[in-house]
This record gives structure tokens, C-alpha cells and sequence, in this order.
């Protein structure tokens, strides 16, 4: 017989016909094992290594940001406008007013735009060429440096009215926000089920209606979620309102003025040469990123819950 | 009339009581909620123009910044990116050092932000317990919400005294010899930029990636197992290997994000246009040239050759980003959901 047990060796003057059985308990193969889990053993490493590595640098910002700004946020903060150099005390109430005014502004033009072109994509574009470029360029514009956002803008509105304002913030924002709000609520339109659709269809239901109350609505716990997370992420941005919303250090309502803004302020403040300059962009980062964190994490437990679990 | 079962006969009852020739109540009723076809087309127009306006925002940030940058794009031509003189004051303007500033601090970015993003990636997919992995892909979520202005502020003031004081002598105690690492060190400088922009990418990359890699078949993983594989050898060969393409995808998208990110650049680069071997001299990038100069830029020519800087930065991310884009649709496209 030629075929042998795997693990025995082949008998004498038989090798020749047969390739040998692989001996595993031979030198060369418990060496070949052994530096196989040992590289096993180092990659895991590494990467729990890497894990750490950059768990290490977000706990050094978190602690550190709290811990100065908690040490410097006080009452003034949310009640007092900026104090001349020089004057301790002092506050950014009127860069929170700001960011609210022109976030507001911001969304009250981005969201529509953006929901409605979500919309196109999801119920009306279906395999159409447009849809697919129009989706292709949803992404690239997200990927665009929001510095060029600010000088595009700056170039259009800024230069014919001759002056910074809110308004031009408010658009350079609203732009930024359009395509993260499209590509969500393309997404959550496409996890509605087709035949609700048709129900609604069937019963005489104009297509408008349909889309707007019964795919929309379906489909909203995902849509606030995309917009939340448009919101936070523009909340933060600093580069498109440098020329545009520009800041100011008093109070100011009008959106044909410059107008401050929590980022902006926190930039200026961290680059100027003054210690209690400096403890303001703390206690401002801390402000901030609370708002943000909060805006997230909300959406997370939102998102949790499912698209269709609200409405089926 | 096309009509459900269930209301036909009111559909019916309707038809009969109207008059010869009139529409139906019920006909008139949904008629008078918006039911007619001109409804139906206003809605899927104005849908539509919503869909356009995304072309149209490229194509106006395009337009705009070809216009504004005419003067400077006539005085200079192509050669402006090859220039090295940036003299506001003489009006002598050349991009070639914001060009190299934003080439070395991505790359090294890259550098140092790709293979622990990877590792992250793996450890999230592969290695970590179940029970470790929604909070982690959490936090690692929370640091790609942090306003960059934030980063910004804490290189400021804990990064830059790090590399000026401890980081800086070290790495030219030890490197010095490359030849890289000399100067004066000011904390301020290459090396405290593309620090950074590696903290602040890596998010990006690793979340992207993880998505990549989950999206891989768990056949795959079970097969190299079966075969005897280690599960290193199993990350290999059955994960890495299927997600190539499109974890070059996700690192090229990390490179679009810090190719363009300005404020935290901006606080800590030094903004000055030297192109220097030594990674403490200072630098400026493309966007951090903008953001430092636009508003104090005297004159028309300064100001547009800013903007024609500006419309470099817009046409390389576009071109980056289409890219990258393209890449990680071809392996995430009509994958099943995934498991989390």
C-alpha cells in the first residue's frame, strides 16, 4: 500500500513515487509554527499598541480642554460681551448669540435644499445617469476645504455688498451643510419599504403627498439624524466665517453686520499674546464642544432606535 | 379610474350621484388636495432644481474663483506654482512654497497617521471583545467631531511645548544626523503641523477603513481559518487583501481632508513662506496662507493671487476626492448590510 496514516512515515524506498506526508512534529516545521504565532502575537500587539496610541492623544484633549475650561468659564461668560485688552473679565455672549444667528441661518437655508435634493435622488432619480452625478458631486463638494468656501463666498457676496454680515455666513455654512443632508436622506429614503409607496399610491394618493407624508415621515427619525449631524459639524467651523461672518467684539443682531461667532472668537482669543484672552478660548472650546458633544450623542441614541420602529 | 378594491364602491356610488360629464366628488375632493398632474410635476421639478443647485454651488465656487483670480492668472500663468518669491510688497507672488508646505505636512501626516489607523481598524474589526467595540468606535467618532479651531488650541498650548522642550531635542539628539531636524527649534514648524493633522485624520481613515473591512464576506475569514491559518495570517490574506483598494481609497480621503484643513495648521505652522529641510523651520501651507493673509491683503493682485491659490486647493481636493470617492464605491457598493 502506498497511501500511509498522515502521521507515520512513508516506509523505506517508497519516497520516491510519493511526496512524504508533512512530519509536524519535525524541527523545521515546529520552528515554522512557532515564528507563526509568534508574528501572531506581535501584530496583535501592535495593534492593541496603535488602539492606544490614539486613545492616548483624544483623553489628553478631553482632560485638558475640561480642565481648563472649567477652571475659567464663570457666570460672566454667558452674560458679558468682550472686555477692552487689558481689563480682566469679560465674556462671549455675543459670539454665542452669534453662532446661534447665523447657524440658524444656516439651516433654515441648507436643510430644505438639501432634504429636497436627498429626495430627488432617492424617489424620482432611481438609476437615472443625473442621479448618479449628481451623487458623485454631493461627495466631492464634501470634500471641499471650507477656506475655499469662505473665499468663493467672500468673492460673491462679500465684494458686491462691500462689507462682511452674518448672511454671507449663513450661506457659506448652509453650503457646507447641502451635501452631508443629501446623502443621508437618500440613504434613509432607500431603506423605505416599497410597498408602503404603493399602498399610498393605490388608495389615489397624489405622488407629492405620498413622498411627503408617508416616505418622508417613514424615513425622519434617519433624516433629523443626518441633519443633527450636518449642524454639529458645521457648529465648529471656523475657516468659511474668517471672511464672511468676520466677528465683532460688541453685540449685533443684524444680518447685513459683522457678527461674532463662538469659533472665531475662540481662534482670535488663542492667538492673541493675552493670558486672560487665552483662559476665554478655553472656557469658549469647552462651551462648544459640550454643544457639539451633546448634538452627537443625541443622535446616537436617536439613530439607535431604527428607522422604521417610530412609524410602523 | 384606477382605484383600490376596498374604495372602489364609494369610487362608484360617487360617479353615480354626480352629474353627466362632471368629475366625481371624490375625483374633486383629491383634485382640490393638490391631486391634478400639475402638482405632481411642480413637486418633482422643484426636487429636481434642489438636485441641480449641488452642480450649480461646484460650478459657481469654480466660476467665481477663475474670475477673481484673473489678474493674477494673467500676470503669472502656470509659472505662478513654480515661483518661489512670495514679496506682497513689490507685488512678486509664487506659490511653490505654500505647495511644498502642504505636500510635507499631509505626507507626513500620512506617515504617522496610516498604520495606527490601520491598527485600529483591525484591532475594532478582528480582535477587540464585542463588548469593548461600540464604545471605542464611539470616542474614536467623538475626536472627528472636534472643531478643528479646538485642535487648533490644544497644539497651541500643550503640542507646541511638548516638540519645543522635550520631542524637538530628542528627535535631534537621536535624528540629527539626517539632517532634518536642525535649526532653531521654536516648537512651531512642520513637525508640530503634521502631528496635528495626523491626530486629526486619523478618525477619517480608521472609521472608513473599518467600514471596508467589515464589509468583507465572513466566508472569507472562515475559509483561511479552516485551512490552519493563524489569525494574523487570516487578517491577511482574508481581510486586508479583499479591502486593498479600498483602504487606499479611504487613506487617499484622509490625504484630501488634510491637504485642505486650515485652522489648526494655521496656529502652529509659524506661516512663513520658507521651503526648509528641517521640519522645525517654519511654513506655510496653501490653506493656512489664506486664512493668515486674505485679510490684510493690500491690493488687487495680492488679493487674487490668495484667490488663485484658493482655486488650486479647490481643483486638487476635487481631483483627490473623486478619486478616493471612486475607490471606496467600488468595494462597498452592493455589499449586504453589515453586522453592526
Amino acid at each position: 500500500m502506498s497511501a500511509s496514516p498522515a502521521h507515520t512515515l512513508p516506509p523505506e524506498g517508497d519516497s520516491g513515487r510519493l511526496r512524504p506526508p508533512t512530519d509536524f512534529r519535525s524541527k523545521r516545521m515546529r520552528l515554522n509554527s512557532a515564528r507563526r504565532y509568534a508574528v501572531n502575537h506581535l501584530v496583535t500587539g501592535l495593534a492593541l499598541l496603535s488602539m492606544v496610541l490614539v486613545i492616548a492623544p483624544l483623553v489628553a484633549i478631553l482632560v485638558y480642554l475640561i480642565y481648563k475650561g472649567a477652571s475659567s468659564l464663570n457666570l460672566a461668560f454667558f452674560t458679558h460681551v468682550p472686555a477692552p485688552v487689558g481689563e480682566p473679565g469679560g465674556g462671549m455672549a455675543n459670539a454665542i448669540l452669534g453662532s446661534g444667528i447665523v447657524l440658524a441661518l444656516a439651516s433654515l437655508m441648507g436643510i430644505p435644499v438639501g432634504i429636497a435634493a436627498g429626495v430627488y435622488l432617492a424617489e424620482f432619480g432611481r438609476g437615472k445617469m443625473l442621479a448618479m452625478a449628481v451623487r458623485f458631486t454631493a461627495d466631492v463638494l464634501n470634500g471641499v476645504p471650507s477656506i475655499v468656501m469662505g473665499i468663493a463666498i467672500y468673492s460673491l457676496i462679500v465684494m458686491q455688498q462691500k462689507h462682511f454680515s452674518a448672511f454671507a455666513g449663513g450661506v457659506a455654512l448652509a453650503i457646507m451643510m447641502v451635501p452631508t443632508i443629501t446623502r443621508t436622506t437618500e440613504e434613509m429614503l432607500a431603506t423605505v419599504p416599497h410597498a408602503i409607496r404603493e399602498a399610498a399610491l393605490g388608495l389615489g394618493v397624489p405622488k407629492w403627498r405620498t413622498v411627503l407624508s408617508v416616505s418622508l415621515k417613514t424615513a425622519s427619525p434617519g433624516i433629523i439624524t443626518g441633519c443633527m449631524l450636518a449642524f454639529a459639524r458645521v457648529a465648529g467651523e471656523t475657516a468659511p466665517l474668517l471672511f464672511t461672518a468676520f466677528g465683532n467684539q460688541f453685540w449685533s443682531y443684524r444680518l447685513t453686520e459683522p457678527i461674532a461667532a463662538l469659533p472665531l472668537q475662540i481662534y482670535v482669543y488663542a492667538i492673541s499674546p493675552y493670558d486672560e484672552w487665552h483662559r476665554l478660548a478655553w472656557a469658549g472650546s469647552l462651551v462648544l464642544i459640550v454643544m457639539i458633544m451633546v448634538a452627537v450623542t443625541l443622535v446616537r441614541i436617536y439613530a439607535g432606535r431604527g428607522v422604521l420602529k417610530g412609524a410602523s | 379610474m384606477p382605484a383600490a378594491p376596498a374604495v372602489t364602491h364609494f369610487v362608484q356610488a360617487a360617479e353615480a350621484a354626480g352629474p353627466e360629464g362632471a368629475p366625481s366628488p371624490v375625483r374633486q375632493f383629491l383634485m382640490s388636495r393638490g391631486g391634478g398632474g400639475l402638482a405632481d410635476k411642480t413637486f418633482a421639478g422643484v426636487m429636481l432644481v434642489c438636485a441641480l443647485s449641488i452642480f450649480a454651488i461646484v460650478l459657481f465656487i469654480l466660476t467665481i474663483l477663475v474670475v477673481r483670480s484673473k489678474l493674477s492668472l494673467t500676470q503669472f500663468g502656470f509659472g505662478f506654482f513654480m515661483r518661489s518669491a512670495w514679496d506682497p510688497v513689490s507685488g512678486d507672488f509664487g506659490a511653490l512654497p505654500f505647495i511644498f508646505g502642504t505636500l510635507a505636512t499631509s505626507l507626513l501626516a500620512l506617515a504617522m497617521a496610516v498604520p495606527l489607523a490601520l491598527g485600529v481598524a483591525v484591532f475594532l474589526t478582528e480582535l477587540c471583545p464585542a463588548k469593548l467595540r461600540a464604545p471605542i468606535s464611539f470616542l474614536t467618532e467623538l475626536l472627528a467631531a472636534i472643531p478643528s479651531v479646538v485642535y487648533g488650541l490644544w497644539a497651541v498650548f500643550v503640542l507646541v511645548p511638548l516638540v519645543r522642550d522635550t520631542l524637538g531635542p530628542f528627535l535631534y539628539k537621536y535624528l540629527g544626523w539626517t539632517g532634518f531636524f536642525e535649526g532653531a527649534n521654536f516648537g512651531v514648524g512642520l513637525l508640530a503641523a503634521s502631528i496635528i493633522l495626523a491626530i486629526m485624520i486619523l478618525p477619517i481613515i480608521s472609521s472608513i477603513t473599518r467600514d471596508i473591512m467589515l464589509a468583507v464576506p465572513t466566508s472569507q475569514r472562515e475559509a483561511v481559518l479552516a485551512l490552519g491559518a493563524t489569525r494574523w495570517e487570516m487578517i491577511r490574506t482574508g481581510v486586508l487583501r479583499n479591502a486593498r483598494i479600498g483602504i487606499v481609497g479611504a487613506v487617499i480621503l484622509g490625504l484630501g481632508r488634510a491637504l485642505g484643513e486650515t485652522m489648526a495648521v494655521t496656529m502652529v505652522i509659524g506661516n512663513h513662506p520658507d521651503i526648509s529641510k528641517s521640519l522645525f523651520a517654519p511654513a506655510n501651507t496653501l490653506a493656512s496662507v489664506i486664512a493668515g493673509e486674505f485679510s490684510e491683503a493690500t491690493g488687487d493682485l495680492y488679493l487674487s493671487a490668495l484667490i488663485e491659490i484658493g482655486l488650486a486647493l479647490f481643483l486638487v481636493t476635487i481631483v483627490v476626492n473623486a478619486i478616493a470617492r471612486a475607490l471606496v464605491w467600488a468595494v462597498t457598493r452592493g455589499t449586504p448590510a453589515r453586522a453592526n
